[in-house]
């Protein structure tokens, strides 16, 4: 059973240096673990299936290229909906670019502009239309944030987004990019050799 | 838009927020501070609110917690070079200020602003910026080479671990800034 995400991403053991690191920001490492529950076990299913929500972080974990995560939120789309799971791969294979980029709108920031992929999934058939939709909204937020708009939301409000799952479908993509950024860094810091703090 | 800016800004969201009378007690909680109920952000969040909750706690802790580690205006900076280099001038100005205020050093806070993650600074200031510029990459940058800066500079494991998280978790703000709403000129209320 695992009972803390990050530290079994990370390969976080019981008093080991980084264990005892955590344990000085203890509400920031509990609250992870909170929102990862309320994200992927909720009380209520909402506006998003457990199904979406494990799909969509299938993808997301892939396009972040971290080996653990991506195995660890592959395997429980694959406890929940194998049969999702090599439609969401080829997503993922497709999908890999190098963020973040994204262009500006007009204004001071212009010349920083950097074009790059706006991702359409290679196939919608297989992954249905709301699904489709999402990993679509979900890849622009994960490498283009600067050039999300309104239109974008309105292009999921087309696929059957309402407005609250719109948030927690972003809180859920927002929040992976935290969570793999934190097993990133923490697993890098456990590499180095932690001196005892 | 604007560009990046140390001044007050408005935000404006592109979905409706929970309006005021809608909000029950477990809203409220997951406001955590009740004066966030006047936000449209944190309003809008709420629609999901045991999210919100853990979100909130989550950021108030790492950027609040004063048992050692890194000092707030680092902390901040971390956050504005995070929200630099994704693009967010909403979560960029209301950071650059709490990193100007706690470390007394608005100029070097605005060069960030104004010619990105890229702008000289002193070496310490340069390990976080630098840092929290490649753990802003997809996939990430951050390498062993970027702790080694950070303790060469004086930097604590504790500390080190602050400048991951504070930096982390603006990729997690950021994200929501970005894509819910959009930045207005003057606050709105």
């Amino acid at each position: 059973m695992i009972t803390d995400v990050i530290d079994h991403l990370a390969g976080i053991t019981p008093g080991s240096p980084l264990d005892r690191l955590r344990d000085r920001r203890p509400d920031a490492r509990e609250h992870a673990q909170r929102a990862f529950d309320a994200l992927f076990s909720p009380d209520e299913e909402g506006e998003v299936t457990l199904v979406e929500r494990d799909a969509v972080a299938a993808f997301v974990a892939g396009l972040h290229q971290d080996h653990a995560a991506a195995g660890f939120y592959t395997g429980r789309l694959a406890d929940l909906a194998p049969g999702l799971v090599p439609a969401v791969s080829a997503e993922v294979a497709a999908g890999r670019v190098k963020g973040p980029y994204g262009v500006y709108p007009d204004g001071p920031l212009a010349a920083e502009s950097e074009v790059g992929p706006r991702y359409r999934v290679h196939d919608p058939e297989a992954l249905g239309e709301r699904l489709t939709a999402a990993f679509e909204h979900a890849h622009l937020l994960v490498f283009r944030p600067r050039e999300a708009s309104g239109d974008d939301l309105d292009a999921l409000a087309e696929h059957g987004w309402g407005p609250t799952g719109v948030v927690t479908l972003s809180q859920l993509v927002a929040f992976l990019s935290f969570q793999t950024r934190v097993v990133a860094g923490l697993r890098l810091l456990g590499q180095k050799g932690t001196a005892t703090s | 838009m604007t560009g990046f800016t140390q001044d007050r800004l408005g935000w404006t969201p592109w979905l409706p927020p929970l309006a005021e009378e809608e909000l029950t007690e477990e809203h409220h909680e997951a406001l955590v501070d009740r004066a966030r109920a006047a936000s449209p952000y944190f309003l809008l969040l709420a629609r999901d609110p045991a999210v919100l909750h853990a979100r909130t706690k989550t950021d108030n802790d790492i950027f609040h917690n004063a048992d050692g580690g890194l000092p707030r205006a680092e902390r901040e900076l971390a956050a504005t070079a995070t929200s630099r280099r994704n693009g967010c001038v909403f979560c960029a100005s209301v950071h650059a200020r709490f990193a100007s205020h706690h470390s007394k050093r608005p100029e070097d806070v605005q060069r960030l602003l104004d010619q990105g993650v890229g702008a000289p600074q002193d070496a310490r200031w340069q390990a976080v910026v630098d840092a929290a510029a490649a753990l802003a990459s997809t996939p990430s940058d951050l390498g062993p080479e970027h702790i080694d800066a950070l303790r060469d500079a004086g930097l604590d494991d504790l500390a080190v671990s602050d400048v991951i998280h504070a930096a982390a978790f603006f990729n997690w703000a950021n994200r929501l800034m970005l894509s819910l709403g959009e930045p207005v000129e003057e606050a709105t209320r």
